[in-house]
């Protein structure tokens, strides 16, 4: 597998950040290298917010910031308003969107393909709170084949071990997701 | 040992831990704010046996680093940006009281206007001081530097600080694999630290007290000719490091890729190396005769090392992430220096100032640029 680009979108205090270390961790417990990194930006909570996420088989040299994305996950729908995600996306790439709406709802200038998901509406029924960022890579995992669900389980265990009852939550929110995504 | 994923901040926490430094005097400042976090939370929770003194500003840290350093312990602090500046009044005196210690820096541009990203400006700026300041490329090398400086730092024949630099945010916020080396290898590697004077009240001594024009010379010639000397036990140490623990970079002061043949070649600190292999790959693809040298040393400056690595280049073009106001950069000043008179076309590019990225591209414009004379510029 080459060198394959993440850009993840969300709002200042909703876990981008974890998101993007949770899926670097997820690709290592998958034998691969990785590497997470934020925006840099000053963050505000609810501000929009970008994390980073580059998978590879080799170990990763490159440092510079991720301009095309392979794959973008947009963890509010409230931000296609104001953000243009698709910024960048390889044409052959994939853009995951949290939304109960369609992929064409959305009209976006894109030859990537776009996926939608309702990562809110799942983590609301399992957890009881909108905790989507770690759940999302259950549709991830799913979608792009770049990870498996048993290394996002190993994941969570190893970075939810002094919340183990959240842990376990998040773990059967991102099987649901994962496996809804399987059968979209 | 263990391999994890791991922010090289914490990173970084984990590699001081693994020294046993008694004394952490710290302040925090955006970027390195992590590393200390993280110490603070080791000291507390019992994982390190050290005294955590949270100073009420970088400079008391330094000078409590330096009290601590006399009194015969092993020391570490953090810094960047305008907290390293507000240290600076405190540098030499620790490197003049020839005191061993290790600093982390992450490193950040310095104000005004404010910007919390990263350049080299704050410690390019204070290399005269007679600190080592060794950069590193990616959260392995920063772990391992961390041990490997300790061990030149206290060696009696250096006893100088050394600071440990690394790209703020561009290294110090990312998350990557590395190994941490296990408390018994780290302690078979790196003895405990044996000082050569130490203040104590049962046998008095005065450590930096005045000297005289007839005795100031002497102590400066005797300082510099100690970071000189230090050249070849930087090199000592890494190799060693590297036999235990199987992890090189070059020959431990500097490092080289795709070098055999090539003509052409970019010369930089820190992260910019690892993007540099990326484009050096991509104009090998397309023919191009060029390659990569990684400075992790600045003070003491490799000069022969570069020389020999050099030495059949047409065209080299430096990368420097500070500009020296008024001249150009200072990694390009010492190369155009270290290669007088050798007829390579030294090329000096000013980028990544205040977090602008430095990217493939850039980078292939300087790498290709002596091949038609043009001049260096700024990559903006």
């Amino acid at each position: 597998m080459a060198l394959k680009e993440v850009r993840i979108h969300g709002r200042g205090g909703q876990g981008a950040v974890t998101s993007s270390q949770i899926l670097a961790i997820t690709a290592f417990f998958d034998g691969k290298y990785c590497q997470a990194f934020p925006s840099f930006g000053v963050e505000r909570r609810g501000a929009p917010v970008e994390a980073f996420t580059r998978i590879s088989d080799k170990p990763i040299q490159v440092r510079q910031q991720v301009y095309e994305p392979d794959y973008v996950m947009v963890l509010d729908p409230t931000l296609m308003e104001v953000v243009d995600v698709a910024k960048g996306l390889k044409k052959d790439g994939i853009l995951i969107i949290n939304s109960d709406k369609k992929p064409e709802e959305f009209k976006l200038d894109t030859k990537a393909k776009v996926k939608t998901i309702d990562v809110t509406k799942v983590a609301l029924e399992v957890i009881g709170k909108p905790f989507v960022n770690v759940a999302v890579l259950g549709a991830f995992a799913a979608i792009t084949g770049e990870i498996t669900l048993a290394s996002i389980n190993k994941a969570i265990d190893q970075e939810f071990a002094e919340k183990m009852k959240v842990g376990e939550l998040n773990k059967k929110t991102a099987e649901k997701l994962f496996n809804m995504a399987k059968g979209a | 040992m263990a391999e994890m994923v791991v922010e090289a901040s914490m990173a970084l926490a984990l590699g001081a831990k693994l020294c046993r430094p008694k004394v952490v005097s710290m302040y925090p400042i955006t970027p390195q704010t992590h590393i200390v976090e993280r110490l603070a939370d080791f000291i507390s929770n019992g994982e390190l046996d050290a005294e955590m003194i949270h100073a009420e500003s970088e400079h008391s840290a330094m000078a409590a680093m330096i009290g601590a350093a006399a009194t015969g312990v092993r020391t570490y602090t953090a810094t960047c940006s305008q907290g390293f500046a507000l240290m600076f009044e405190l540098l030499p005196i620790m490197a003049g009281n020839r005191l061993p210690g290790v600093m982390s820096v992450a490193n950040r541009a310095l104000s005004a206007p404010i910007n919390i990203w990263n350049d080299h400006s704050d410690a390019v700026s204070a290399r005269d001081q007679g600190w080592i300041q060794i950069y590193c490329e990616s959260t392995q090398e920063a772990i391992d530097t961390t041990i490997q400086l300790y061990k030149v730092s206290e060696d009696h024949n250096v006893l100088l600080p050394a600071m440990v630099c690394i790209d703020g945010f561009t290294l110090s916020h990312v998350c990557e694999r590395a190994i941490v080396p296990e408390q018994g290898e780290v302690d078979e590697f790196l003895p405990a630290f044996k000082p050569f004077v130490t203040l104590d009240p049962d046998k008095p001594v005065s450590i930096g007290p005045i000297s005289f024009p007839n005795t100031y010379m002497e102590f400066k010639k005797q300082q510099h000719d100690a970071i000189m000397g230090a050249l070849p036990i930087i090199q000592k140490v890494h190799d060693e490091y590297a036999k235990k623990f199987g992890r090189a970079y070059g020959n431990g002061l500097i490092e080289e890729y795709r070098m055999k043949d090539a003509e052409r070649a970019i010369i930089g600190m820190g992260t910019l190396c690892g993007t540099g292999r990326i484009a050096v790959d991509e104009l090998r693809a397309k023919g191009e005769k060029v390659g990569m040298i990684k400075l992790r040393s600045l003070r003491p400056f490799p000069v022969k090392e570069l020389q020999k690595i050099a030495k059949n280049l047409k065209g080299l073009s430096v990368i420097d992430r500070h500009v020296s106001m008024g001249f150009e950069g200072p990694l390009c000043t010492d190369v155009r220096s270290a290669l007088y008179g050798s007829g390579i076309e030294v090329n000096g590019f000013i980028a990544g100032l205040g977090g602008r990225d430095i990217t493939v591209d850039r980078l292939q414009k300087a790498l290709l640029s002596t091949k038609t004379h043009k001049q260096g510029e700024w990559l903006l």
